[in-house]
């Protein structure tokens, strides 16, 4: 195996962790949706980690190894148009995923400082939390980024 | 970079394929998390139903896809030709292992969710597991393509 397909596993894995953390938010947004106690919400916590960690493994590696790609394989270079176009879309997504994080991480905090104050039971304020609108759409156009970067890698537009 | 330069007739079974094993990597993700954390864990149910929507919403439909990509894909660039190469037959037989796998998954972490067996869903996080780990491989393989 030559240095270049080691680098393109390390990307394509990279790739995998960063869609699958997507979708694992995916996953943590949908359940959350109708959580009104806090004990609901905080179960989730464990997710919400791995999601974190996964994503910034995943958006790194895939921007590291994609350009080190870019400049070690002859077909390609750093400045053909698909590869800034996905470099402009990663960071579209890595942005609108890093704004989203605090709209759903709002409802966390509310719910730890529920729980601590001894209010176990449902909440109004808390299930509201819980559908942040912004958020949801930050994570959608971050999705739909990442799915444009997908379409970018496969397609080529212009090699 | 995904991928040399091939003709576009392949570009759409790829994308399929690749996008189909990439949200099966983070559906599977997820259920591994919810139903290991739920053993140990007061809503232990409600996270044994995450896991079981996420295997059943999200794993089986993008494994599904990523399969139906892979079949197409391997029919325009092998055709009917009996020699795969090796990363094929890896993909493949960790494709084939997988999904059975996923499916004895999918149906414990079902028992489990409906049941309240948290024995049983921590069976099914464990198997989903090892299966992800090999899925994994997969990944690194298709890119790194060994000989």
């Amino acid at each position: 195996m030559t240095f270049d397909s080691w680098l393109l596993a390390l990307h394509l894995l990279s790739a995998a962790a960063l869609v699958g953390a997507v979708t694992v938010f995916w996953v943590l947004i949908l359940a959350v949706r109708n959580a009104d106690r806090p004990s609901r919400i905080l179960v989730l916590a464990p997710l919400m980690r791995v999601g974190g960690v996964v994503v910034i493994v995943g958006s790194l590696g895939t921007v590291v190894f994609g350009v080190w790609l870019a400049i070690t394989l002859d077909a390609y270079h750093p400045w053909d148009g698909w590869v800034i176009a996905a470099i402009v879309l990663w960071a579209i997504a890595s942005e609108t995923g890093r704004r989203s994080d605090p709209e759903f991480a709002r409802a966390f905090t509310r719910a730890k400082e529920l729980l601590d104050a001894g209010e176990t039971g449902p909440s109004a304020e808390l299930q509201a939390l819980c559908r942040p609108r912004i958020g949801l759409l930050l994570h959608s156009v971050a999705s739909l980024a990442i799915v444009l970067i997908l379409v970018d890698m496969v397609w080529k537009p212009g090699a | 970079m995904i991928g040399a330069i091939r003709p576009d007739s392949w570009n759409f079974p790829l994308f399929l394929h690749v996008l189909g094993a990439f949200v099966l990597v983070g559906a599977v993700t997820a259920g591994v998390v919810a139903e290991l954390v739920s053993a140990r864990s007061e809503e232990g149910g409600r996270l044994r139903q995450i896991a079981f929507g996420s295997f059943l919403f999200g794993a089986l439909p993008a494994y599904v896809v990523m399969r139906i990509g892979a079949e197409w894909l391997h029919s325009k660039e092998f055709g009917s030709s009996s020699h795969d190469p090796t990363w094929v037959g890896i993909g493949y037989g960790i494709a084939d292992f997988g999904g059975l796998a996923l499916l004895v998954a999918l149906i414990l972490s079902g028992v489990a969710a409906r049941r309240s067996m948290g024995g049983l869903g921590r069976a099914a996080g464990l198997l989903a597991a090892i299966t992800l780990a090999g899925w994994l491989v997969a990944v690194w393989a298709m890119g790194a393509k060994p000989t």
